[in-house]
């Protein structure tokens, strides 16, 4: 049953935040401009002739060297090491490698999309490279624009900017300028008040996002090979633990400037770990361990798994997991440290 | 007449400072309350404490006889000193979000009218001037019909005319019966609107009762001002005399033996005044400060 009081709070308290950030214009207009600024820059930028570097994933046990196959000592290629498997060979069908060599199968295997020109310029390379022959498995597939596969990287960075600031930041002005105390000498309880911050962020957060991604797709047809459902889903999640990740921040500190600082620390790592810009694919192990502590690696790995390949929530069970494992956590975290005033 | 807060031997230890150190009172119902003290004597930890926002070390608060509840914040207002409130909402808005906070809210109209806002309803209530904001923040204090309504310094920073409005509106609220508890640095202010005082020092208590009482407990003389010049540099006097600025200030219980003594000894009073024992001189008396600066 619903307690009407606490509801008629809640709703209130949401009601009056909702409407300062709405009426905030240059908040509200940077929410909006910054995302399809950047899409736009992207787009072309990146539209023209490709990237000079080439990329050969390679999966084998032992180091990869010239020693290995002479191939290895190519110029101007980036080799890394690849897990084998379907996801493997949809990266060659993607354009997102330019060739997959196999090297733990009897005899060695590589794989190139017959529709890259990258792919057949590598073939040449290896053909002229000479060491042990490998056998030829083709595959297509349709490539990949790099406005597809950045696009939810921008929308992701955006959504995590806005949750961590527009949560982290918002609260502890609240608490410097003494209006934290005044809502304390009112019926408010913490967990209305924290709610109400919540709610009103992601209901803001997820209308601009999804906003921004209809407007550039009508302008852009990004690829979308999944289900819209498991998009939003997989973007609410990522939102939530996002947002709580700010609720954490602003538990305690009334500091502007120190809290800036924090949510800088938090946001920068993710920026540039989580894959924004570019795919982690070839990127030291620890590297991609360490993002994994990100809501963001999570958001953005499921995302273009579910508009590029076609992912649905099941076969994203670890991110989604982890997400929804970040959001309790984050929330319950925040939840107990939120103090009203500065100890 | 009934208390409607008793305080019994309040104590609020800080890591390194013991702010209120064992306080014991009683707040009557439907007078004004004044509570003063120098900077740092625990005056604003201790009306937290009554407020319900800081948890006493040890001692106790009861409203009506039973310790503060969950339900006492719906039942008492509060006006800060300083607060900000949410950004890009009119007065009209702030009104209906704050009242949207209480079970049982006063009328918007009645508390619109009581605060005279009518003409400021649809402002931004960032673009208000010093006085217009205190009644707005009196108005949110008011929001649910407190029956104890708590007030930090809410004149400091007005101009006089403000000011003495704002005392109408407090002495209107204290006339429909309501408990105000009042912390001021102006003695003015306690001097016209409280009908009974507490001062503090150090975390303790060190008088209490009406302004009148107060003055009239620790006084019986009154005082003698005049330019300190008039007296041409004679320091011997057959009364103590005491030094402010400029002028000289003499404390006697007798003033015509007062005047005569000054007169004889060739003193111009083209300048004197004689007034009452105030506030500011009893606060003086009493913790050895300046209650403002």
């Amino acid at each position: 049953m619903i307690d009407t009081p606490r509801f008629a709070r809640l709703a209130a308290m949401t009601w009056a935040r909702s409407l300062e950030f709405l009426r905030d214009r240059s908040a509200l207009g940077w929410n909006i401009a910054f995302p399809v600024l950047m899409v736009g820059a992207f787009a072309m930028v990146f539209s023209g002739p490709g990237q000079p570097l080439f990329k050969v994933a390679v999966i084998a046990d032992a180091p990869i060297s010239a020693e290995l196959h002479p191939f290895f000592g190519a110029e101007h290629v980036l080799f890394f090491k690849e897990v084998a498997g379907e996801e493997a060979i949809g990266k060659v069908g993607h354009h997102q490698v330019d060739l997959l060599v196999d090297l733990r199968a009897q005899p060695g295997r590589y794989w190139v999309n017959e529709e890259s020109a990258k792919g057949e310029t590598l073939e040449k390379l290896l053909a002229v490279a000479g060491g042990p022959k490998l056998e030829r498995q083709a595959t297509s597939g349709e490539r990949v624009r790099y406005v597809d596969w950045v696009v939810p990287g921008l929308l992701g960075m955006n959504m995590m900017f806005s949750c961590l600031f527009g949560i982290g930041y918002v609260i502890v002005r609240y608490r410097k300028s003494g209006y934290l105390k005044r809502l304390n000498a009112t019926p408010l309880t913490p967990f209305e008040f924290l709610s109400a911050q919540l709610i009103s962020r992601l209901t803001l957060t997820m209308i601009i996002t999804v906003a921004c991604f209809v407007a550039m797709t009508s302008i852009l047809h990004f690829r979308m090979d999944g289900s819209y459902l498991d998009l939003f889903v997989v973007t609410l999640l990522a939102a939530i633990s996002m947002t709580a990740m700010g609720l954490i921040v602003a538990a305690r500190v009334s500091s502007e400037e120190f809290a800036g600082g924090v949510l800088n620390v938090l946001s920068w790592p993710m920026m540039v770990l989580s894959g924004v810009f570019y795919s982690l694919d070839g990127a030291p192990r620890a590297v991609q361990i360490a993002a994994d502590v990100f809501p963001l690696t999570h958001l953005l790995v499921a995302a273009r798994a579910i508009m590029l390949e076609g992912a649905t929530l099941a076969e994203l069970g670890y991110n989604v997991g982890a997400l929804a494992l970040m959001s309790v956590v984050f929330l319950g975290l925040g939840t107990a440290m939120f103090r009203w005033t500065q100890d | 007449m009934s208390a409607i807060l008793e305080v019994r031997d309040l104590v609020k230890q800080y890591p390194k400072v013991r702010a209120v150190d064992g306080v014991t009172f009683d707040v009557p119902e439907g007078v004004c309350f004044g509570l003063l003290g120098p900077n740092g004597a625990g005056k604003t930890t201790t009306v937290e404490m009554l407020e319900g926002l800081v948890r006493a070390t040890a001692g106790s608060v009861n409203f009506r006889g039973a310790p503060l509840g969950a339900g006492y914040r719906e039942r008492i207002g509060i006006q800060f000193q300083h607060t900000a409130l949410q950004q890009f909402l009119t007065v009209r808005e702030n009104l209906n979000f704050f009242s949207k906070l209480y079970r049982k809210p006063a009328s918007l109209e009645r508390v619109i009218a009581r605060c005279r806002l009518a003409d400021i309803l649809d402002r931004d209530t960032g673009k208000l001037s010093g006085g217009q904001r205190q009644r707005v923040l009196l108005a949110i204090a008011l929001i649910n019909e407190p029956e104890l309504l708590f007030l930090d310094e809410p004149t400091t920073g007005l101009d006089p005319q403000a000011r003495r409005n704002f005392w109408d509106l407090i002495r209107e609220i204290r006339g429909e019966g309501k408990t105000v508890v009042l912390t001021t640095h102006y003695m003015e202010e306690a001097y016209v609107l409280c009908d009974e005082l507490l001062i503090m020092d150090h975390g303790r208590v060190i008088a209490r009762g009406s302004p009148k009482r107060l003055l009239s407990q620790h006084y019986n003389d009154v005082v003698v001002e005049l330019p300190g010049a008039a007296l041409n540099g004679r320091s011997e006097w057959p009364f103590a005399l005491v030094q402010r600025g400029e002028l000289v200030e003499i404390m006697t219980a007798d003033v015509n033996a007062t005047v005569s003594t000054l007169l004889s000894a060739g003193v111009s009073l083209a300048e004197l005044k004689v007034r009452p024992r105030s506030l500011e001189d009893l606060f003086l008396q009493l913790t050895g400060k300046e209650l403002r600066g």
